[in-house]
């Protein structure tokens, strides 16, 4: 179980995070590492096991469909790094 | 009675006092303000204290007093992790990502435990994005234990857990993940409950793996934690994986003999990692509950030395989806002049997260990728359901169980930080509890030297009533958790 450097930097773009090439070798080593301790779990018989994503079953909860939060676009948005008119606003993304 | 003077420690003993109008709320409140003020630079506790809004909600506890209006927790101070989300008081998370944000609206417990007249005295440190065991991943720097500032606190609640030992708070709000409330209690010398999942709301508590995040209280005895376990569980119609159940009074059966109780020892958890000292102590609090009329009884939890990789492989995977809001856009840290939309996201993500929740995005955006799913993340799920079916066949024979909280007492700033993977074993007897969604207390035992230790004991689901008075019962015989750093008399 090794991860590669491009490896590494496939799932950096996925997660959206900037790792420089020239750190990408040493965070690889770092997760191959984790990864190998985790690996412990391939030896468990798991054959017919269904796999648990909640401790507790919750089914999906319903509630009549009323609106019961007012949101304040202004108090919302005023921590938010860049808005005009109500409007986030990122880099051009259609030329 | 604190260094600085007259007033109880425990919730318990103030909210008598307060009620006998021994001293009012705004002088409990200046109190500890003072003590914050004066010492919490050498432990690092809190990111923000908030003295106004505490001496506001001082003086509105003590006119409700003065009208007969008094509940059992009106003017008692707590220390609030800051996870939870408070209107007006910045809610960081330890992150440079929400270094100066501001909820819009308080989080549930927070709302609860104003609504029941408590005061607010800050918001305290933890591991970024509760993603630690020893409060060294802090945006705002790490927090020192009180039984030794050498040593770190534990984590990711180190600084509610370090604030109560220290006396700057008589109690605080923690949420626990993998262990997050339990370890640094056991580290700090305090008594800590995380409850069933879907006990208390998560609405407002930032998400980290919504699947075994919960929130809990952190104090100085079992019966102080009852007392808030009062007015911080409860089901709440915005948080849909809260469960609905009737009221408790979490102070009902503290009084209740052990007698007839049946306390299961998981064999698995005296394991090669238990230093021998922390072993010797839980084997002594185990003959304590014998004496006081419980049976113990051998059980083992055969896939328990699984719980790390499962823990690690499904926190992570919810952690990477659940922080992919963190983007620059809405909300949070943005990077100077990005170049485009992808350079934005990636550069304000770098720079915003550190390096442990960078690590785990990574991991988690891996297990869960094309091609790896089945064999990690799958793989993990399956390993939890295994987990939890090992809990619930012990549980059919024995009604608590005992161990250890840690494998170690508090270690040396610095001393993992450059090794992840020794840094989550000090989760490894916390973990399973997660998977499982139990109920799990830790509460101080015989100490080694100066250094806390942390007995846990894990109960069945919705049974934090029946831990809460094993802890109390203990406490009463023992008198562990009433030991005090140093550091406390300043």
């Amino acid at each position: 179980m090794s991860l590669s450097t491009a490896e590494l930097l496939r799932v950096a773009r996925l997660a959206r995070l900037r790792i420089d090439e020239e750190d990408a070798g040493a965070h690889a080593a770092q997760l191959t590492g984790i990864l190998e301790h985790f690996a412990a779990m391939a030896a468990v018989d798991t054959t017919g096991v269904a796999p648990l994503a909640h401790a507790l079953e919750v089914t999906a909860v319903t509630r009549p469909d009323a609106v019961t939060e007012e949101i304040d676009r202004s108090q919302l948005q005023a921590d938010a790094p860049l808005v005009e008119d109500g409007y986030y606003l990122v880099p051009r993304v259609i030329e | 009675m604190s260094g600085a003077g007259s007033f109880p420690e425990t919730l318990t003993e103030q909210a008598k006092a307060l009620a006998a109008g021994q001293f009012s709320s705004v002088e409990l409140t200046q109190h500890y303000l003072d003590r914050i003020k004066r010492l919490d630079p050498q432990v690092n506790s809190f990111i923000n204290v908030c003295p106004e809004l505490a001496m506001a909600q001082a003086l509105v506890a003590d006119t409700a007093r003065a009208r007969g209006e008094a509940g059992p927790l009106s003017g008692l101070p707590y220390a609030n992790k800051d996870i939870f989300c408070t209107a007006g008081i910045k809610t960081t998370c330890a992150s440079r990502m929400l270094a100066n944000w501001r909820a819009p609206y308080d989080a549930t417990v927070v709302r609860n435990l104003a609504q029941a007249g408590m005061v607010m005295l800050g918001k305290t440190n933890m591991d970024e994005f509760a993603m630690g065991s020893s409060n060294e991943n802090s945006w705002f720097g790490p927090v020192r234990n009180p039984w030794d500032l050498e040593r770190v606190p534990g984590g990711s609640s180190g600084g509610s857990a370090a604030a109560v030992a220290a006396r700057l708070a008589p109690v605080a709000t923690g949420t626990d993940t993998g262990g997050s409330i339990r370890q640094p209690a056991a580290l700090c010398g305090i008594t800590g409950l995380k409850p069933t999942y879907g006990r208390v709301s998560r609405w407002g508590m930032i998400a980290f793996a919504s699947s075994l995040d919960q929130g809990g209280p952190m104090g100085l005895s079992a019966e102080d934690l009852a007392m808030l376990m009062n007015v911080m569980a409860g089901s709440d119609p915005r948080d849909s994986t809260s469960v609905e159940r009737p009221p408790e009074d979490f102070t009902s059966q503290l009084a209740l003999p052990l007698s007839g109780l049946r306390i299961g020892l998981p064999r698995e958890f005296n394991d090669g990692n238990l230093s021998a000292p922390i072993a010797a102590s839980v084997a002594e609090a185990a003959a304590t509950l014998e004496q006081l009329g419980a049976k113990l009884v051998d059980v083992s939890l055969p896939h328990a030395g699984m719980a790390i990789p499962a823990y690690y492989v499904v926190a992570s995977a919810e952690a990477s989806s659940n922080l992919s809001r963190y983007d620059g856009v809405r909300f949070g840290h943005r990077c100077e002049a990005p170049k485009d939309l992808a350079d934005l996201y990636s550069r304000s993500r770098a720079e915003g997260f550190g390096a442990e929740v960078q690590r785990r995005i990574l991991v988690g955006t891996y297990v869960l990728s094309a091609g790896y799913y089945e064999a990690w993340y799958r793989k993990a799920q399956q390993v939890r359901r295994l987990i939890q079916t090992d809990y619930v066949r012990a549980f059919e024979n024995v009604d608590v169980m005992l161990g250890p909280t840690t494998p170690s007492t508090a270690f040396r700033l610095g001393e993992n930080a450059d090794d992840p993977l020794t840094m989550y074993l000090s989760d490894i007897y916390t973990t399973g509890v997660n998977l499982a969604g139990l109920p799990g207390l830790s509460m101080p035992g015989r100490a080694v030297g100066n250094l806390p230790v942390g007995l846990q004991l894990i109960g069945n689901y919705f049974g934090e009533q029946r831990l809460l008075q094993i802890a109390h019962q203990y406490q009463k015989q023992t008198g562990w958790h009433l030991a005090r750093p140093a550091f406390a008399e300043l």
